[in-house]
C-alpha cells in the first residue's frame, strides 16, 4: 500500500467533502440550541431536503434552484418544529423523533410516487457534475468547503459579537430574564430555529445535488446525528464545531479511501462494511473524551411559558 | 417527557383519547399528502384496512408485524420510565437477530433450540446496550447520540458478520435459516406463530418488573425525579444500568422474534432488509402506547396493522413506506398535547 503525499491529498479532498454537511448542520443547530430549542430531527431534515432539492433541480433543470429548494424545505421543517415546540409548547425531543420517522418514510414513498422508481433517483447521477470546483492537484474541491468555513465564522460572530447574538444566547440561558428586559423569547427562538434548519436543509441539498448527484433513501447516513454529536463536542461554539466537523470528515474520508485500497480489500473480505463503522466509532470516542468541559445552554429543550 | 406519562385512571383515559386524536391527525395529514401527490387517499386507506384486518389471514400478518414492534417499543418505554431517551433498539435488534441466526447454526432438539436462540439474542442485546450506559454514567454522553451511533455501528458490523460468517451456502442473498426446531412453533400457517404471545408475555413481565418490584420502583423513581430519588437514598446508576440492560434484552429478543418467529425464510437478508426500521417504528409504538407496557401491546398491533396494510397498499401504486409517513404525523400530534387540548376546548 502506498501512503504518501498523493494519498494524503486524496483523503483530504474526500474528507473536506464529508466535513461540509456536518459543519453546516452543526453550526445551524448550535444557533438554534443557543436560543433554547434542540432538534434531534436534523437527520430527517437533511434527508427530506436532499429529496426536495433533487425534485426541484430535476423539474427546472437547474442545480442552483435545487439547492435553494433544499434550503426552503429546511425552513419548512424549522417552521413545523417551531410550531410544535415554541408555539404549542410541545416536547422538542418527540417532535424531532416525528421528523425523523416522517423522513424515513417520506423519501422512499415520495420518490416512488413522483418517479415510479424505488429508493434511488435519478438511476444515473445527474449530468450537472460538481456545482463549482476549485482545482487541486488531487481532485476538485467544492466551493462549499470554504463556504462552510465562512458560515462558521459568521455565525460565531453573530452569536458572540452582536446585540442580536446576545439576545439569542440570553433566550437560551435564561428566558425569564430575557423576557423581563423586553426580548421577545418566542420570536427569537422561532427565527433561530428557522435559520438553523435552513442550514441543515442546505447540507442535505449539498449531499444530493453536489456530492452524490442523486437522491437515495439513506443519503444522510446518520450525518444529522453526527452533527448533533458535533454540537456537544463544540461546547456550543461554531468555530470549535467546524473543527469537530473536520475531525468527523477525516474519519469518514479515511474510511472511504481505505475501502478503495486493493490490499485492504483482499486482506479482509467485505472490509468496506467494517470500515463503514469507523466514523460512528470515532464520534463516540471523540465525544466521550471531549465532553468534560461542555455545558449546554441552561434552558435548552424547555418550552418557555410566561407566568 | 413527563406529559406523556399517564397518572391515575382519568389520566389514562385522556391518554387514550390523546393517542386516538393523534392517530386521527396522522391519517388526516397523510390523506392530504397523498392527495397532493396525486394518489387517492380513500383507496389507500381502504387497502390499508383490507390488508390488515380484511381476513383472518391478513390479521395474522398484522400480528406477525406487531410481535417485534412490541418488543422494540419496550426498549424505548423502559428508557423513558428511567428518564432516558434510548433510541438504540434499531441497532440492538440487528445484533439480536444476528446472534439468533448464529445460535441457530447449532442444531438442538425442539424447545431447547428456541430457548438457546432466545438466550443468545437477549444476551447479545444486553451486551450491545452496555457502551451507552458506560458513556452516560461515567462520561455524561447523552444517550440519544450514543445509541444512534451504536445503531449505525451495528448496521455495518452485523452486515460484515452475516456476509463473512453466516451466509447461506446455497444462496448469496440471505443468511443461513434458523432450523425448524429452533423456531417459534406455528399456530396457524403460514403467519401466526407463538411469537406474538411471547411478545405480549414479555410486556407483562416488564410491567410486573416496573410496578411490582423494588427494582422497578427505583427505576421509575429515578425517571420521575432524579433529585428526589437521590434524597431518598436511590443512587441513579443501578436503575440506569438496569434500564439499558432491559431495553437491550427486549430489542435483542425482537431480533430473535423477527428471524425465528415471523416470515419465511427465517433468516437475515443481506442489507438487513427484513430488519430495518423495526427499531425506529418501535419508538412510534411506545409513544402511541404512552410508554405503558400493556398499552404497547395494542399500539404494536395498530402499527403492525399499518405495516401489513402497507403491503396491499402497493396495489394502489403507493410504496410500503407510507407507514412511517403516517406514523411520523401521529408522533407530531403526540409531541404537542396542546393541540388536543385546543381541539377539545373547541368541541365544548
Amino acid at each position: 500500500m502506498s501512503f504518501d503525499v498523493t494519498s494524503v491529498g486524496a483523503i483530504s479532498v474526500i474528507s473536506l467533502d464529508f466535513m461540509v454537511p456536518i459543519a453546516m448542520t452543526a453550526v445551524g443547530e448550535i444557533f438554534a440550541e443557543k436560543a433554547g430549542v434542540v432538534n434531534i430531527g436534523l437527520e430527517g431534515v437533511m434527508l427530506t431536503s436532499a429529496w426536495f432539492a433533487v425534485l426541484i433541480a430535476w423539474t427546472v433543470n437547474d442545480p442552483y434552484l435545487g439547492l435553494i429548494g433544499g434550503m426552503a424545505m429546511g425552513v419548512a421543517f424549522g417552521a413545523l418544529h417551531s410550531v410544535i415546540s415554541v408555539w404549542l409548547k410541545g416536547d422538542q425531543i418527540i417532535s424531532g423523533v416525528g421528523i425523523n420517522l416522517f423522513a424515513l418514510g417520506f423519501v422512499p414513498f415520495a420518490t416512488f410516487a413522483v418517479w415510479h422508481v424505488s429508493g434511488v433517483y435519478p438511476p444515473v447521477s445527474f449530468s450537472f457534475g460538481r456545482i463549482a470546483e476549485i482545482s487541486t492537484p488531487w481532485a476538485p474541491l467544492s466551493y462549499f468547503v470554504p463556504m462552510s468555513v465562512v458560515i462558521a465564522i459568521l455565525f460565531w460572530y453573530v452569536l458572540y459579537r452582536t446585540k442580536w447574538g446576545f439576545q439569542i444566547r440570553a433566550t437560551g440561558e435564561n428566558p425569564e430574564a430575557a423576557d423581563a428586559v423586553g426580548i421577545d423569547v418566542e420570536k427569537t427562538r422561532i427565527i433561530a430555529v428557522l435559520i438553523g434548519s435552513a442550514l441543515a436543509g442546505l447540507a442535505g441539498a449539498y449531499l444530493s445535488i453536489d456530492v452524490v448527484g442523486q437522491i437515495t433513501k439513506d443519503i444522510s447516513a446518520g450525518r444529522g446525528f453526527i452533527a448533533l454529536a458535533t454540537v456537544v463536542f463544540s461546547g456550543w461554539n461554531p468555530l470549535v464545531g467546524l473543527l469537530g466537523a473536520l475531525v468527523f470528515g477525516y474519519s469518514e474520508g479515511t474510511a472511504t479511501w481505505l475501502a478503495g485500497v486493493p490490499e485492504v480489500r483482499s486482506a479482509i473480505p467485505h472490509a468496506d462494511y467494517l470500515l463503514g463503522a469507523i466514523p460512528y466509532i470515532a464520534t463516540l470516542v471523540v465525544v466521550a473524551v471531549a465532553i468534560g468541559r461542555s455545558r449546554p445552554p441552561k434552558a435548552v429543550g424547555i418550552p418557555y411559558k410566561r407566568e | 417527557m413527563k406529559a406523556s406519562i399517564p397518572t391515575g385512571t382519568s389520566g389514562l383515559l385522556s391518554s387514550v383519547a390523546e393517542s386516538a386524536f393523534a392517530a386521527g391527525v396522522g391519517f388526516l395529514a397523510s390523506g392530504i399528502l397523498l392527495a397532493v401527490l396525486g394518489k387517492d387517499p380513500i383507496k389507500a386507506f381502504y387497502y390499508l384496512f383490507e390488508g390488515s384486518f380484511g381476513s383472518a389471514n391478513n390479521f395474522t400478518i398484522t400480528l406477525a408485524y406487531a410481535a417485534p414492534l412490541i418488543l422494540t417499543a419496550l426498549t424505548f418505554a423502559v428508557g423513558v420510565r428511567a428518564g432516558l431517551f434510548n433510541i438504540g433498539a434499531e441497532g440492538t435488534l440487528y445484533v439480536g437477530a444476528t446472534a439468533a441466526v448464529a445460535a441457530g447454526l447449532i442444531h438442538l432438539p425442539f424447545g431447547i433450540g428456541l430457548l438457546f436462540v432466545l438466550i443468545a439474542a437477549g444476551a447479545a442485546g444486553a451486551a450491545w446496550s452496555i457502551p451507552a450506559y458506560l458513556l452516560k454514567s461515567y462520561r455524561g454522553v447523552n444517550e440519544v447520540i450514543s445509541t444512534i451511533m451504536m445503531n449505525n455501528i451495528a448496521l455495518f458490523a452485523m452486515q460484515f458478520v452475516v456476509l463473512n460468517y453466516l451466509l447461506d451456502p446455497a444462496r448469496s442473498d440471505k443468511s443461513a435459516s434458523i432450523p425448524v426446531d429452533s423456531r417459534f412453533p406455528t399456530l396457524l400457517p403460514p403467519n401466526l406463530t407463538v411469537a406474538i404471545f411471547f411478545s405480549a408475555l414479555v410486556c407483562f413481565g416488564v410491567y410486573y418488573y416496573l410496578w411490582q418490584t423494588p427494582g422497578g420502583y427505583e427505576l421509575r423513581a429515578v425517571g420521575l425525579n432524579p433529585e428526589a430519588a437521590k434524597f431518598s437514598g436511590i443512587s441513579p446508576r443501578r436503575p440506569m444500568l438496569y434500564a439499558f440492560l432491559l431495553g437491550g434484552i427486549t430489542a435483542g429478543l425482537a431480533g430473535a422474534v423477527e428471524v425465528a418467529g415471523t416470515f419465511t425464510p427465517f433468516a437475515i437478508y443481506t442489507g438487513l432488509s427484513n430488519l430495518v426500521n423495526f427499531g425506529f417504528n418501535g419508538i412510534g409504538v411506545a409513544l402511541i402506547g404512552r410508554n405503558h407496557p400493556m398499552a404497547i401491546v395494542l399500539a404494536g398491533i395498530f402499527l403492525g396493522a399499518l405495516q401489513a396494510g402497507a403491503s396491499s397498499v402497493q396495489i394502489a401504486g403507493i410504496s410500503f413506506e407510507i407507514v412511517e409517513v403516517i406514523e411520523g404525523m401521529i408522533v407530531f400530534a403526540i409531541a404537542a398535547p396542546q393541540l388536543y387540548r385546543m381541539f377539545r376546548r373547541r368541541l365544548k
